[in-house]
């Protein structure tokens, strides 16, 4: 018998549960109503409305610039006009109205010149401006084939490539003195710590640039736990497993594929950023850049391989490690291409930074000396290496 | 030079304001060619397939406004009239009103107003009268009314002198004689100027020679702005307040009939404004105070307050632009045509 049963008086009908378990829902309706009733302060929004209309996308086609635009403030926004380079210009639109996170588009036809700047802006019923400023003016590229598979391409080139060449490091790793992979793998914290500050530092970024409704920075924030909780489940589920199948695994692809995972996300973010930027007409790309992206993504070829140098996985593992890490950037460059928005950006960003912060708490006890130091001499100077690695190389895509 | 991370660099289009730096620093020609991923590049050139013309997309409805651009270009208030002791007086009343006015198609603005207008009514007199303005402020603000011209400090329209400011709900008398002969205006002179200004609180104010002027086509035009967010500089641009209001209806003249322009430049945040007049000249008056022109010409650059009787004849039937030279003013709705008949 349930001991809550003896507890009930004798004639007083006990509550069902499922009434008990709304009581204070309806408890909370009454108090609310009371508080509207009673025209609690507050409650009335007066003054100038509150217009926030996010320009989540710019296209610009021959003789047209195209806004995709979202009202992400508390109050309906009105699209009156619109200007660029400082003259009103004839436009249409869908819907002039746009309620509360309500999207639009507004096509202006206008001459635009290949490579110049444009100060295109809205004015809205009320004679607020949105801005919309074009930097440098390029066709958007239309989303055929052709254009996924140069996005594959750079993905290729940008991602796998470098990663695969890194990789290539393996053997000298297997030979080298069991003490120096300590040093490699701390070099390889230290370039994950580069990336995932970097991987921070950008989303929040990107997430000022777009609409604050959706989350903006708190989104980061909100990927990196979301990644660093997920891992964290498939990291114990797949050391279960291990362990299953051997009693002494040292988890040594386990820790791999975690690496190459923290490091996919991240290429996910920078595929987003670059297939946007595509989208967006404004890729500054020269042949000099994508080498000094794949200079920089080499290194992460080299901190997948160190937690398997002392047992070499086939090659075929070798293959997917590789994917894991270097296709997503793929995966990033057509959702960028295709469905850029700031906040999604954001998001991705924080989800890599967040892998990241997860597969640096696993290695981080490789890295401890026979006498049980973290910070012995050894894997400071590796850490401390792979920051000056990272930083060194990101200089070479940096201006 | 600017540091720039290589995403920043990537998502220039919405992030780096460097980007164009970038992109002229780095050889990558070859890169567009082989990759061809901006065929604006190479495919699109310079081809535009749509026809492009600056303008407003709509209409403004006079009847939502209360007063119509149209009607203000001939829209001369001559007030009430009485002799007094052997002498002419002349007397108006203004009332300072607050009222949201369309200045461009869909855009209201919360507008400070003479009488519910902008520009004010155009008050016309004649030298050596005694004019007698009652104004009452029905605004939620402290407003006055400071004319140009020559009278006593009493009446002189600004705070802390004589009446100084009228509160809302108060009134007061503004008395003066009419002169020097010329086209002058009339503002609110309280502070902060430049807003009570912008917002509307203007209008022209003519004073005629006593002799008279030669017979003609009289028009008022008032050059003025609007900073409808609150930037401190201008959104949008007019004569007469409505953005492309007489390139929607030309201001219709006759051919050869002799047109007189009484402008006025009014504008706020910019330091000078311009008149230009398509396929013809005209005889340039300052103040109007003189009454030989100054210069034949096509083009007059007036700052802030600065006003001038333009007078001309049109040879011609047909379509005539005019706008400020200033081509930005114009492109925001400063521009407007003359319509030539027979």
């Amino acid at each position: 018998m349930e001991p809550t049963a003896t507890t009930a008086a004798p004639g007083v009908r006990r509550m069902p549960a499922w009434l008990a378990g709304l009581l204070p829902l309806g408890v909370l309706a009454v108090a609310i109503v009371a508080f509207v009733l009673l025209d609690a302060p507050g409650l009335e929004r007066s003054g100038v409305p509150v217009e926030d209309v996010a320009v989540e996308r710019t296209e610009l086609h021959p003789g047209e610039i195209e806004l995709q635009l979202r009202n992400v403030g508390p109050d309906t926004v009105t699209i009156a006009q619109a200007i660029v380079n400082d003259a009103f210009v004839p436009f249409e639109t869908d819907d002039p109205e746009l309620g509360r996170l309500e999207a639009s588009t507004v096509d202006i036809p206008f001459p635009w010149i290949e490579g110049e700047a444009y100060e295109v802006a809205l004015l809205t019923a009320t004679g607020g401006a949105i801005a919309a400023p074009i930097e440098v003016a390029a066709e958007t590229p239309g989303a055929d084939v052709g254009f996924y598979g140069l996005m594959a391409l750079i993905g290729l080139y940008v991602g796998i490539i470098p990663v695969a060449i890194g990789m290539l490091w393996l053997p000298w790793i297997r030979r080298i003195d069991p003490r120096w992979i300590r040093f490699l793998l701390a070099l390889t914290v230290g370039l994950l710590a580069f990336l995932g500050i970097d991987a921070l530092l950008e989303g929040t970024e990107i997430a000022a640039t777009g609409a604050e409704a959706f989350g903006g920075a708190g989104l980061v924030w909100l990927g990196a736990l979301v990644a660093y909780l997920a891992l964290a489940g498939i990291d114990s589920g797949m050391r279960a497993r291990e362990r299953r199948a051997r009693a002494a695994g040292a988890g040594g692809f386990t820790l791999a594929l975690l690496v190459a995972v923290g490091i996919g996300l991240h290429n996910l973010g920078e595929g987003l950023a670059i297939g946007s930027a595509y989208a967006v007409g404004s890729l500054a790309l020269g042949a000099s850049l994508i080498v000094g992206f794949a200079l920089h993504n080499t290194t992460e070829g080299l901190a997948i391989v160190a937690p398997v140098a002392e047992r070499a996985p086939p090659l075929r593992r070798l293959a997917l490690l590789g994917l894991v890490a270097g296709a997503p950037a793929i995966v990033g460059a057509w959702i960028g291409a295709s469905a850029f928005n700031a906040g999604l950006a954001a998001f991705l960003f924080g989800l890599g930074a967040g892998a990241i912060a997860q597969v640096v708490v696993q290695i981080a006890p490789s890295l401890r000396d026979t006498a049980g130091r973290l910070f012995n001499p050894l894997a400071v100077g590796g850490l401390l290496t792979g920051l000056a690695l990272m930083y060194a190389t990101g200089l070479l895509i940096s201006v | 030079m600017k540091k720039i991370s290589r995403r920043k660099l990537l998502t220039g289009g919405s992030l780096a304001a460097a980007v164009p730096m970038v992109h002229a620093l780095v050889p990558h020609r070859g890169v567009h060619d082989a990759l061809g991923a901006e065929p604006g590049h190479a495919a699109t050139g310079h081809a535009h397939p749509r026809s492009f013309h600056v303008g407003a997309v709509g209409s403004v409805d006079p009847r939502v406004n209360g007063f119509d651009p149209h009607a203000i270009l001939r829209d001369f208030d001559r007030g009430t009239v009485r002799r007094e002791g052997g002498r002419t007086v002349r007397e108006w009343e203004i009332v300072a009103e607050d009222k949201e006015i369309e200045v461009a198609p869909g855009v209201k603005y919360a507008a400070w107003t003479y009488n519910g207008r902008v520009p004010g009514p155009t008050l016309r007199a004649t030298e050596g009268e005694l004019l007698r303005i009652r104004f009452v402020n029905g605004s939620e603000h402290p407003h006055t009314m400071h004319f140009h011209g020559i009278h006593t400090a009493e009446h002189d329209g600004v705070p802390g002198i004589g009446p100084g400011d009228i509160q809302p709900g108060g009134s007061t008398v503004y008395e003066f004689e009419a002169e020097p002969f010329g086209i002058h205006l009339y503002h609110c002179h309280s502070t902060p100027l430049a807003d009570h200004i912008a917002k509307g609180l203007y209008g022209m104010f003519i004073v005629d020679p006593a002799e008279g002027r030669p017979e003609a086509d009289e028009l008022v035009l008032v050059q003025n702005g609007f900073d409808t967010n609150f930037d401190r500089s201008n959104e949008i641009y007019a004569v007469n307040t409505v953005a492309f209001a007489y390139m929607e209806r030309p201001i219709r003249v006759k051919r050869d009939e002799l047109v007189r322009i009484y402008l006025l430049n009014i504008l706020e945040f910019d330091l000078v404004n311009s008149f230009h007049i398509h396929a013809n000249f005209f005889n340039r008056f300052p103040t109007g105070t003189s009454r030989e022109p100054t210069e034949l010409t096509d083009t007059i650059v007036q700052g802030q307050g600065q006003r001038d009787i333009l007078e001309l004849r049109f040879p011609y039937t047909g379509k005539y632009m005019f706008h400020a030279h200033v081509s930005e003013f114009a492109e925001l709705g400063w521009m407007g045509f003359f319509e030539v008949v027979d």
